[in-house]
């Protein structure tokens, strides 16, 4: 189990530009204080790489590479069978993607990654829109949310589309390891990293990132809403192997979205009929999770 | 001072074979393919090399071509050698990517089956598919034969992999014309091609002593820097185009002369400058009309990328005019060898007028007949006659 106690003092991403209270760069720097000097990192166009790989302000102390937008799950492939072709074995290949680099323009490139079966390691951080781009909306951009190409007004309440659930395409593809986690839950998601270092193949963690920019919430808010975000049942924390799905955090009572709503901008527009329409969205999505998940399956 | 191959060995393969022979010799440590006729044949003889053990490398089922030459630079970051083929629609789709490959300096060997692009669809020759990657900071060298081929895949690895350039190579063959023509092949002997080659020892790979972040993001203050570096890598790939020829020649016999190769240009009025196959065909034609007398010659010019600028200049002084034959066209202009060979004429002294014969598009032939025609306009126009700068080669109407 990863500590505190026994968490390494080393740095291995430091002195990034991320915007205050981003949770962007705690993922990257607990990441890779648990996977070690021999990684290798692979960024799509994103906002991490361009908090962390300015040149020539470089902000990893392990080999990095920045990437095309699209090609993340591809590029890890090459890193993977080019150590493998070399006879390297102790290398971890991490690949740090957004959620429009992971489920918009990169799916593909994913997909074929892990169902070619390559031994890596994928870590979403999921700010829940094209933040690096000025805030537009993306295909993990949650209903009811306000963006920059998703405006509500008079006509509109925002995002029309639920968010699509990267974590059932990852099981679709019956990879090794998946993974959802929050920055919220550092202790969490440090665990999870360490799970990924035993297993060979593809394994991916799908983490909430809140974004104080984007989201419109103050920066010292951003552990507060990611913990909402899991209590009002609007993200949950889970972990998929051997063919099972285990649930890491089962709220007993589920908050009202409207908690977690309110505290930010993004959602400040919407309408008691608007919330509701979410309320009912987050509890179909969790009855389905417990009919899928939750409960033992009866023959 | 040719030291005879050990035990090569003649074979009677197509174009695509040839350069999966190529590949072979090269011990690549990675190939990432997608398949795209008519690149297939590569794609199958790698595949079939692998699966009978004749190559120790990892093969990669991609996706797509982007992801073919995402692959391909991954593989290269971690210090691997890496291969891949495409054509047509398959390059324009990985576009992105050839960019992001020359500008962080992975020296990769690519092989191009050219194909015209879509639309209309067609899947047969032209090259307008690899001379829209122009600007993309690929060393591109287009090829005339399947013994060519194959030994550019060689000589482009020894090119790419070379200190003063790192810069990725492109090696171009003719859809069809070439890569599924038939030909006798010398295939080099492995010993041999391990002493022209060594093994590849990336000095743009990772390093956990020394980390270093690769393909930065550099801003508008750096930013001029780094293409200033691609560019002197290009210029000095020139020298270094002629040098691995010359290498390479001493080797194994075969000399192909460095960005251009003249043919039978002595005393010509008139010459023709063509890329790829056509340049065959052109050869018979020459040797056709010099027999009879008519002082015409040939440039088969190899490299697009870098541009002999200063072969044109030079051959200012001695020719009347220039046909240029384009496989492609830069709709609205002209074709795009010709732009750039009337640019490398149009400072000197004494500028010989070019007409530019748009021929051979999607596969259509280019026969001998079309070559002594164009060479008929060239002499028509130096003696006053009256010729479009820009013609049409068979085309179904009066242009």
């Amino acid at each position: 189990m990863i500590k505190a106690k026994n968490l390494t003092d080393i740095e291995y991403l430091y002195g990034h530009k991320a915007c205050p209270g981003c949770g962007l760069g705690t993922i990257g720097r607990l990441a890779l204080k648990i996977l070690g000097a021999r990684t290798i990192v692979a960024l799509p166009a994103s906002c991490m790489s361009t908090v962390t790989t300015q040149y020539p302000q470089m902000n990893y102390t392990v080999p990095s590479l920045t990437m095309a937008f699209a090609g993340t799950g591809a590029v890890l492939t090459g890193m993977s069978v080019g150590l493998k072709a070399l006879g390297i074995t102790d290398v971890n290949v991490l690949g740090l993607a957004g959620d429009g680099g992971t489920a918009d323009i990169g799916l593909q490139a994913l997909s074929g990654a892990v169902e070619r079966g390559d031994d890596f390691i994928y870590i979403c951080y999921d700010n829940e829109a094209y933040m690096n781009t000025g805030v537009q909306r993306s295909s993990l951009t949650p209903i009811g949310a306000n963006t920059t190409n998703s405006p509500s007004g008079t006509a509109s309440y925002g995002e029309k589309k639920p968010k699509k659930n990267l974590f059932e395409i990852m099981i679709a593809h019956r990879i090794p390891y998946a993974a959802t986690a929050s920055s919220a839950y550092p202790y969490d998601f440090m665990n999870k990293v360490e799970k990924t270092k035993g297993i060979k193949g593809p394994k991916f963690i799908h983490i909430m990132c809140p974004c104080p920019t984007g989201w419109g919430f103050a920066s010292d808010l951003t552990v507060e809403i990611g913990k909402l975000a899991v209590e009002t049942g609007m993200w949950y924390l889970a972990e998929y192997e051997n063919g099972k799905v285990k649930m890491n955090v089962i709220p007993k009572t589920i908050r009202p979205v409207e908690e977690y709503l309110m505290k930010q901008r993004r959602f400040r527009h919407l309408t008691a009929e608007n919330i509701k329409l979410i309320q009912e969205h987050t509890d179909s999505e969790w009855r389905l999770i417990r009919e899928r998940w939750l409960l033992p399956l009866t023959r | 001072m040719v030291n005879k191959s050990r035990s090569s060995r003649l074979d009677f393969i197509n174009g695509d074979e040839a350069v999966a022979y190529g590949a072979k010799l090269c011990r690549p440590q990675v190939i990432a393919v997608y398949p795209i006729t008519p690149q297939t044949i590569v794609v199958e003889r790698l595949a079939e090399f692998v699966a009978n053990g004749l190559m120790n490398c990892e093969y990669v089922y991609v996706e797509s071509e982007h992801s073919a030459m995402c692959a391909a630079m991954g593989a290269s970051l971690v210090g691997a050698r890496a291969f891949t083929a495409t054509s047509s629609q398959g390059l324009a789709y990985m576009h992105e990517m050839l960019h992001y490959v020359s500008g962080s300096r992975f020296p990769i060997v690519m092989m191009n089956a050219n194909r015209t692009l879509a639309a209309p669809w067609n899947i047969f020759g032209d090259q307008r598919d690899s001379l829209a990657q122009r600007d993309t900071g690929w060393i591109q060298v287009y090829v005339e034969n399947g013994q060519e081929a194959l030994d550019m895949i060689i000589q482009a690895y020894a090119l790419a992999e070379n200190d003063r350039v790192y810069t990725p190579v492109m090696v171009n063959l003719d859809g069809f014309v070439n890569t599924h023509t038939f030909e006798l092949v010398e295939i080099p002997d492995q010993h041999d091609v391990d002493e022209f080659l060594p093994p590849f020892r990336s000095k743009n790979a990772i390093d956990f002593t020394n980390p270093r972040s690769f393909c930065i993001t550099a801003a508008t203050e750096w930013n001029t820097e780094f293409r200033y570096q691609q560019q002197e890598a290009m210029n000095n790939a020139k020298k270094v185009i002629g040098e691995v020829d010359k290498k390479f020649g001493d080797q194994f016999g075969r000399y192909y002369g460095g960005l251009v190769e003249e043919y039978r240009c002595a005393g010509a009025e008139v010459v023709l400058v063509g890329m790829g196959s056509v340049v065959g065909t052109s050869r018979i034609v020459v040797d056709r009309l010099r027999d009879l007398g008519v002082e015409v010659g040939l440039v088969k010019l190899r490299f697009y990328r870098p541009f002999p600028v200063e072969y044109f200049k030079s051959l200012s002084t001695r020719v009347k005019a220039i046909g240029v034959i384009d496989r492609d066209l830069s709709f609205g202009y002209e074709g795009a060898v010709a732009s750039d060979v009337k640019s490398a004429l149009c400072s000197t002294e004494v500028v010989p007028k070019v007409i530019n014969f748009i021929a051979g598009i999607a596969g259509r032939d280019i026969t001998k007949e079309n070559i002594e025609e164009m060479y008929n306009r060239l002499f028509n126009l130096i003696k006053g006659g009256d010729e479009k700068e820009l013609q049409f080669i068979g085309l179904r109407w009066e242009s």
